[in-house]
């Protein structure tokens, strides 16, 4: 019997601790067991999978940014069979919980993936409706209510797993979003995707990004998730997965506070793959000073002023 | 491969020329496992994005490393506060080193061509040759010179280029790559630095029919596959990216740094 309880529930999905590492910044968890198993994370956000396979964007696709950096990938990915048959398999024996992040030009792409994947192994879905970094689809849909109620409701109809939808912090009210999809019936949702940015060299005066903006991630973002989480806690029942710029336990400890109930951790992982171990070890280091016995006890329990 | 992510100290600093630096770097498993054209990818405190660098030499009986590096920007010049005995953060070996044959006919050598900074992975191409390696390195002028010395004292046959003449051959390395060519049986050819020297260097060879590896630079990520942004356009069937099956756009880091000349597209 372990001393703390790191367990937390998302979705009625159980995690083993909260620590999930995000879309995109893990592959499909085969990239770091050179340094240790993909098992002593909570969970793995695949990156965004599509119908078919995407190259991406040409290069460059990552710039720096004070506490950040920007990324303009695109989605490269390739394609929702090539990771049931190839990737899928695999991953079942070394991941805990397995959450297939989806993307698609089309509310119908979202369901047809979604379809394909119902009788596989994933244990959640995450919608993305809010990659900044491709022309059509991602964040076209996710920055209205009728764009983010229309894909969520296509894909409710056609999946029995725990639905996820992922929000981008680009929008004017972000609870507004939130509040549509759960009256899809969304099971939780995840924020915030990256926030649009851009960088240029003024020497050439040419922007760093071949795509000339990207999203923006990294410690920088971490107030605005940490606000944005603990609004739209507030604003609905479904469970919320916090995420952006998510540096250190504290961090960690201060997203749940905001109402998280697990957090995602992306650009930390780029900066030090051993990122999610020091979080997990620096959350039971905060129970144990503070002689908590469940880390998820602490979910939503800020006290605002 | 297997890499490491850990912490290791600084057992030698030199300043080689102004705004580049070498260090020599105590990791003994890191070292037990690298080879000319990896790289080592450093986190400097402060900055969210790691620093590549290519590794410039390996000592595996000393178990060290020795990496050689310019002031690009912010980062870099933070690197160099970095003084022996400090202990340094990388991840490593990573990526994919030079392909070196077993072995070459005795009359035949191997040609290591260089601009500037590129200069760097091809040492431990040319340690492993020595006598039997020509290393023609570019320079825009006499006072960026690096490594010159470090490639004779392995036995290399060198060439230096200068852009303004200050030094050696007046211009860039193509002529004396050419004429080295002309007057050769030349097995293999390695380059790393600007595209362009990359590009005609790599015509050069297919026309010429010799094998050329070459080391690509480009803004990264992770430095292992999985982030995805250091992608680079590479003419190969069935090739591997990040996610598994694309075959066009490949991540430097992990399907590079070293490809093959003739799948680059530039």
């Amino acid at each position: 019997m372990k001393k703390w309880d790191l367990t937390v529930n998302v979705a009625g999905v159980k995690f083993p601790n909260p620590v999930i590492a995000a879309s995109g910044v893990y592959g499909f968890g085969e990239y770091y067991t050179d340094l240790y198993p993909p098992s002593l994370m909570g969970g793995i956000s695949c990156k965004g999978l599509t119908i078919n396979k995407r190259v991406g964007n040409p290069p460059p696709r990552v710039a720096e940014t004070p506490a950040g950096m920007l990324n303009s990938v695109g989605l490269q990915n390739p394609g929702i069979d090539v990771f049931i048959k190839t990737h899928l398999p695999r991953l079942k024996k070394e991941a805990n919980v397995i959450i297939a992040n989806i993307a698609g030009d089309t509310p119908q792409d979202y369901a047809e993936i979604a379809c394909r994947l119902d009788e596989t192994d994933v244990d959640m879905l995450e919608l993305n409706i809010s990659c900044p970094n491709v022309k059509k689809g991602g964040a076209a849909w996710g920055i209205s209510t009728e764009g983010a109620s229309l894909v969520t409701k296509t894909v409710r109809a056609v999946t029995k797993k725990p639905l996820m939808v992922k929000l981008t912090p680009n929008v004017t009210d972000i609870t507004e979003i939130a509040k549509a999809v759960e009256n899809e019936g969304a099971d939780a949702v995840s924020l915030i995707n990256t926030l649009l940015g851009m960088r240029i060299d003024i020497k050439t005066r040419r922007p760093i990004l071949h795509r000339n903006v990207g999203g923006l991630s990294g410690p920088a973002v971490f107030p605005i998730a940490v606000r944005m989480v603990w609004q739209v806690a507030n604003a609905v029942n479904i469970d919320v997965v916090g995420m952006g710029g998510i540096n250190s336990a504290e961090d960690a400890v201060e997203m749940m506070l905001a109402g998280a109930k697990a957090v995602q951790i992306g650009t930390a992982i780029i900066s030090d793959p051993l990122a999610p171990l020091k979080i997990i070890g620096g959350l039971e280091h905060y129970m144990d000073i503070n002689g908590m016995k469940r880390i998820a006890e602490i979910s939503g329990t800020v006290r605002p002023h | 491969m297997p890499y490491r992510c850990g912490s290791y100290h600084i057992i030698e600093k030199t300043a080689i020329s102004a705004g580049v630096y070498s260090y020599m770097i105590l990791c003994p498993e890191v070292a037990a496992e690298a080879r000319p054209g990896q790289f080592v990818h450093i986190k400097v405190e402060g900055f969210t994005l790691r620093r590549p660098i290519s590794i410039c030499d390996i000592d595996r009986k000393n178990g060290w490393v020795r990496i050689v590096f310019e002031i690009r920007g912010h980062g870099t010049a933070k690197l160099t506060d970095a003084n022996v005995g400090d202990s340094i953060d990388m991840i490593a070996p990573l990526g994919n080193g030079f392909t070196i044959p077993e072995d070459i006919t005795p009359s035949r050598r191997i040609v290591t061509v260089g601009g500037g900074i590129g200069i760097p992975p091809l040492l431990g191409v040319a340690k492993v040759f020595r006598e039997k390696s020509t290393a023609i390195l570019g320079f825009r002028s006499y006072d960026k010179v690096i490594l010159a010395n470090d490639f004779k004292q392995n036995d290399a046959r060198v060439i230096t280029c200068t852009d303004d003449g200050s030094v050696g051959f007046k211009g860039s390395v193509i002529l004396p790559f050419e004429s080295e060519l002309a007057q050769n049986d030349v097995d293999m050819v390695y380059a790393c630095g600007p595209e362009p020297m990359l590009a005609a260097i790599i015509e050069i060879c297919k026309k010429a029919r010799i094998n050329c590896e070459v080391s690509l630079e480009q803004r990264m990520g992770c430095g292992v596959g999985a982030c995805a942004v250091c992608a680079c356009e590479i003419a190969r069937q069935n090739g591997t990216d990040a996610s598994g099956s694309c075959n066009n756009m490949l991540m430097v880091c992990k399907d590079g740094p070293v490809f093959k000349g003739e799948e680059v597209v530039l």
